[in-house]
């Protein structure tokens, strides 16, 4: 487990950013220039001076190794989270000139820092291990049922709205506009569901959303009516199916299946980011079990979350799984390495095969939007009639020529709208030039959202969110 | 998804067929208070027996999607044989691409600016024969946008798979544009009859850059074209095409271009004119001299040798007819502004036989009567560099280190650096570092801007010299921030170390500019730095 000789790629460091003008500031510090005293060593700790305006050079020093991603410290007032001196340092180290050499000893402020860590690291430990008897489960259990109950109160009042919209009609919702919704959205709040509340928030768009929406907005409301309708009779369904639906209405869940230990390849990282928070979604491959988990990390508005797994990276590491039939979220557990390129790509499928494995998660989980998939060999293809952007299977040389002369038809899943006008699409493109290409993302009714794609023949994984 | 299913449920007007769903939909527009749902169920009210309904074809519809057919696959790329490049330099372009213009902005602090590096990459990379990493080319695309001076070198780096995207995304149109035949290929140039073909039927474009490509093949094929359609071009066509004949003019040209001075279009007059002076042996050439010699003359009468000047007394037609504008733009007085065109379009070898043998460097020193000294030498200026004679531009120029080389004296800076362009490269740098030496860098920059880079080394030291000299002089290193900018991307990587010892911030002395001493370490620490950076990238680009 030494992190000597796998350092990692500088679009991997970029990734760390917290922002845009970070990711600048941090390229620009990525030379040997304003740098001294630099070294790593190989429990993952890159360290270095930087001289900045002051007379004083920044003190920074980042563990690249920690199980909850990259930790930083840096003597610099900025309070962006990597700073830029961070993001630069870990640019240079990436860049394996020899300018951050391999080194033996830290230096005395960086080793103090990492002896505070290891020493909080240590007292949480204890203390996680004697506070699991402390919790007085009769109170929890008292608390959780006041909690089912306003749950309750609150799915019976959501039926009672819905009813009375379909009693009226979709069309009258067109003038009642987003408030009737953002009421009810409030309501569900307030009765501590916020997974309803979302799902009700969403509703509130559609009658803006075009063409069709009178058909979107009776699909999400049947959706909405199937969940209330399950946790009201939960006790009636099988465990699998009743943990989804409570974790769908938003009650909290845990982690606290057995943990599986993999070597996990990070197959995408991106975020999506709301006025309060920011939520960022992890997708890893065992590479020796075959399974997809995703890791949810978050950040309050303006902060990146703090776990950060670039992709491509591999790391041999114990993942929990949550509860629940379909659900694939999962803690990252006790991490044996640190984070490492691997040149392992996740084992594909046809697009057939794709949109088969959509509908039977959807089988377990009604609620799904979408579903994980790897597609090989696909060919990014201008949709002329439909005027976006598909996924085709090429044709398969290899595959011998069909006696009954029937030459089997190439299919093809759309590319979202939302995917295909965003700058990812053209780097998938760019990658393809025509030829296939593997492609990782999200598979759903909507079509397929790319998330990393790899090239043909040999090449490292290309970020496309 | 595109299945069948998804196909009837979203275009409306197919109800007749009974399509469960699709009565759904309309049941749950209209409401149940208005329609009755189907399949109703007894024991539970209508909108809920709806919902129900619903949310069962809503799964059943989603879980049983199926892909549609695939249209048809887009044309590969053209495959690019040129090797990757290796891994940091990778890297390292990845870098330049992320840092856009307008993005942070404010002081610039001590780190490179890595937009003002692209251009050297790739022409390192260029140099060096690389292929563009496909996933970067939609950034570098983005890039050449923006940056009309990036584009040249950008396509060259981007290859064949940039013309391929470009096809795709309306914009980088101008990648097709930007590329000789846009993509399409142009016939080879001795394959007479295609060239022709294009050449009657191709848009403007196509025709311009043919006609380049023909030039550059064979300059009398290009001259036979073009007079085969020249009287039926329009005017704005025919000086284009007329300017095409600017790369490579010889004396072969001059009967196509004698004829063109009776041209319709005064534009195309003036432009023939301007091509056949520059062809010293040319008829017009010996016109205008004869014209000139009139007017200029030596004058031996007083002790030493005074050049007299009789400026025109009229533009006669036949003036005219070569060139000469009659009308002077406002300020400026008729007669010295046709002496002026008079001179520039004269043979500067003539001037030796017409003065006595004296050498261009004699001829500019003598003294010259009634003041017309400033016009008759920036007539000569604009001859030397038209005629592109490095001789007389030496002599023009002067001592880079005599006192009004560095005033507005009677050749003007823009003027010298244009007459720098006609001197090698070494002694253009030296005589720029020499200009530097005595005059310092307040007048420099448009004379830096037309030397080679990287600077030579007694240039770079003289730069680097001045900038010192201008701290410790106290005063503000944004005074000096063009110069400055330039040396960042000018200067020789070998120089960075011998510039350490400027980095570090002086005690400020009393009188100085406050402040002023850590601006300059900061500004210098950005030049070291931008240097080492530089160095990196060469050595990433060559693998070292």
């Amino acid at each position: 487990m030494t992190q000597q000789g796998v350092r990692w790629t500088a679009d991997q460091v970029l990734a760390l950013a917290p922002d845009a003008p970070s990711r600048k500031a941090g390229s620009k510090l990525g030379v040997a220039g304003p740098w001294s005293e630099a070294g790593s060593s190989g429990e993952g700790m890159v360290w270095g001076l930087c001289k900045g305006s002051g007379s004083k050079p920044y003190q920074t020093v980042v563990d690249v190794a920690d199980a909850a991603g990259p930790a930083y410290k840096c003597s610099c007032p900025s309070r962006k989270f990597p700073c830029k001196h961070a993001l630069g340092l870990l640019l240079l180290w990436a860049g394996a000139d020899g300018s951050v050499p391999d080194a033996q000893t830290l230096p005395d402020w960086a080793e103090q820092w990492a002896e505070g860590r290891r020493k909080r690291a240590r007292t949480k430990r204890e203390t996680d291990a004697a506070g699991g008897a402390a919790a007085d489960p009769e109170a929890a259990r008292r608390r959780a049922e006041r909690r089912a109950e306003r749950v309750t109160a609150g799915a019976g009042e959501l039926e009672q709205r819905l009813t009375d919209l379909l009693r009226g009609g979709l069309a009258s919702a067109e003038q009642a506009g987003y408030g009737m919704w953002e009421e009810t959205a409030a309501r569900m709040v307030d009765a501590q569901a916020p997974g309803l509340a979302a799902r009700v928030r969403e509703l509130g768009a559609i009658p803006a959303s075009g063409p069709g929406w009178p058909m979107r907005l009776l699909e999400e409301c049947a959706l909405l009516h199937l969940l209330d309708r399950g946790w009201l009779r939960r006790d009636l369904l099988p465990a699998g199916l009743a943990a989804t639906v409570r974790s769908r209405v938003g009650l909290p869940s845990s982690a606290d299946g057995r943990p599986t230990r993999d070597r996990w390849l990070v197959l995408a990282q991106y975020d999506a980011a709301d006025s309060r928070l920011t939520t960022r979604r992890i997708w890893l491959y065992g590479t020796e079990s075959g399974h997809t988990a995703l890791l949810l990390s978050y950040g309050a508005a303006g902060r990146a979350p703090a776990l950060s797994l670039p992709v491509g990276l591999a790391l041999d590491a114990e993942l929990s799984a949550y509860a629940g039939d379909g659900q694939l979220r999962a803690d990252l557990g006790e991490q044996f390495t640190a984070p490492a390129p691997s040149p392992v790509r996740p084992k594909g499928a046809g697009v057939a095969e794709a949109a088969a494995r959509y509908g039977d998660a959807l089988g377990r989980d009604p609620w799904l939007e979408s579903w994980p998939v790897t597609l090989s060999r696909v060919i990014p293809t201008p949709d002329d009639a439909g005027g976006g952007w598909q996924l085709a299977d090429a044709e398969d040389d290899s595959a011998p020529a069909d006696p009954a002369g029937a030459a089997s038809e190439r299919l093809a899943v759309p590319i979202t709208p939302k995917a295909a006008s965003g700058p990812g699409l053209w780097r998938l493109a760019a990658l393809s030039g025509g030829a296939p290409v593997t492609v990782f993302g999200e598979c759903g009714h909507r079509g397929f959202t790319p998330l990393t794609a790899w090239p043909e023949g040999p090449g490292e994984a290309v970020a496309l969110c | 998804m595109n299945g069948p299913s998804t196909a009837d449920a979203t275009s409306a007007g197919i109800t007749a067929t009974g399509d469960p769903w699709e009565e759904l939909v309309t049941v749950a527009l209209l409401g149940t208070d208005r329609r009755t749902p189907p399949e109703h169920s007894t024991g539970v009210d209508a909108p809920t027996a709806l919902l129900d309904a619903a949310a069962v074809q809503t799964v059943r519809r989603r879980a049983g999607l199926r892909p549609a057919p695939a249209a048809a696959p887009p044309a590969r790329a053209a495959g690019d044989p040129r090797p990757p490049l290796p891994a940091p330099a990778r890297r390292r372009l990845a870098m330049l691409l992320t840092d856009r213009p307008g993005s942070g902005g404010g002081r610039r602090g001590t780190a490179p600016d890595l937009m003002e590096l692209l251009p050297q990459w790739l022409a390192g990379a260029n140099a060096q024969g690389y292929a563009a990493p496909p996933d970067l080319l939609p950034a570098l695309l983005d890039a050449a946008r923006g940056r009309t001076d990036l584009r040249p070198q950008a396509l060259t780096f981007a290859g064949p798979r940039a013309l391929w995207l470009a096809r795709l995304n309306p914009d980088w149109k101008f990648a097709l544009r930007s590329t000789p035949g846009g993509g399409t290929a142009l016939p080879a140039p001795g394959d007479a009859a295609d060239v022709r073909r294009l050449w009657e039927e191709g848009l403007f474009a196509e025709r311009v850059t043919l006609l380049a490509t023909v030039r550059a093949h064979s300059p009398a094929a290009a001259r036979e074209l073009l007079a085969t359609t020249w009287s039926a071009e329009r005017a704005e066509d025919r000086l284009m095409f007329l300017d095409s004949l600017r790369s490579g003019l010889t004396d072969a040209d001059e009967p196509f271009l004698e004829q063109a001075l009776s041209d319709r279009s005064r534009n195309v007059r003036a432009t023939a004119a301007e091509l056949l002076s520059a062809l010293p042996g040319s008829a017009l050439a010996a016109r205008m001299a004869s014209r000139a010699a009139s007017c200029v003359a030596v004058d031996r009468t007083q002790g030493a040798a005074t050049i007299t000047v009789e400026a025109p007394h009229e533009c006669d037609a036949g003036m005219e007819r070569d060139g000469v504008v009659a009308k002077p733009p406002t300020g400026r007085g008729e007669r010295s502004w046709w002496l002026g065109q008079l001179v520039e379009a004269t043979p500067l070898g003539g001037w030796t036989a017409r003065f006595g043998g004296r050498t261009p460097e004699e001829i500019v020193t003598l003294p010259v009567a009634d003041d017309w000294q400033g016009e008759l030498h920036a007539a000569w200026c604009r001859a030397a560099v038209r005629q592109r004679d490095a001789i007389w531009s030496r002599a023009l120029l002067g001592a880079p280190a005599s006192p009004d080389a560095g005033g507005p004296g009677a050749v003007s800076l823009s003027e010298r650096a244009k007459l720098l362009g006609a001197l090698p490269d070494g002694e253009r740098a030296a005589w720029v570092a020499g200009f530097i030496a005595t005059h310092g860098l307040s007048e420099a920059f448009q004379l830096l801007g037309v030397c080679a880079q990287p600077w030579a080394e007694p240039l770079g030291r003289a730069v680097v010299d001045a900038l010192n000299i201008a701290r410790d002089a106290g005063s503000y290193p944004w005074s000096f921030s063009g110069v400055m900018g330039l040396a960042e991307r000018c200067l020789d990587p070998a120089e960075a170390s011998r510039l350490d010892g400027l980095t570090a911030t002086p005690d400020e002395p009393e009188d100085a500019a406050p402040g002023a001493g850590s601006y300059w370490s900061e500004a210098f620490q950005r030049l070291v730095s931008t240097l080492r950076l530089r160095q990196a990238m060469r050595d990433e680009l060559r693998g070292t």
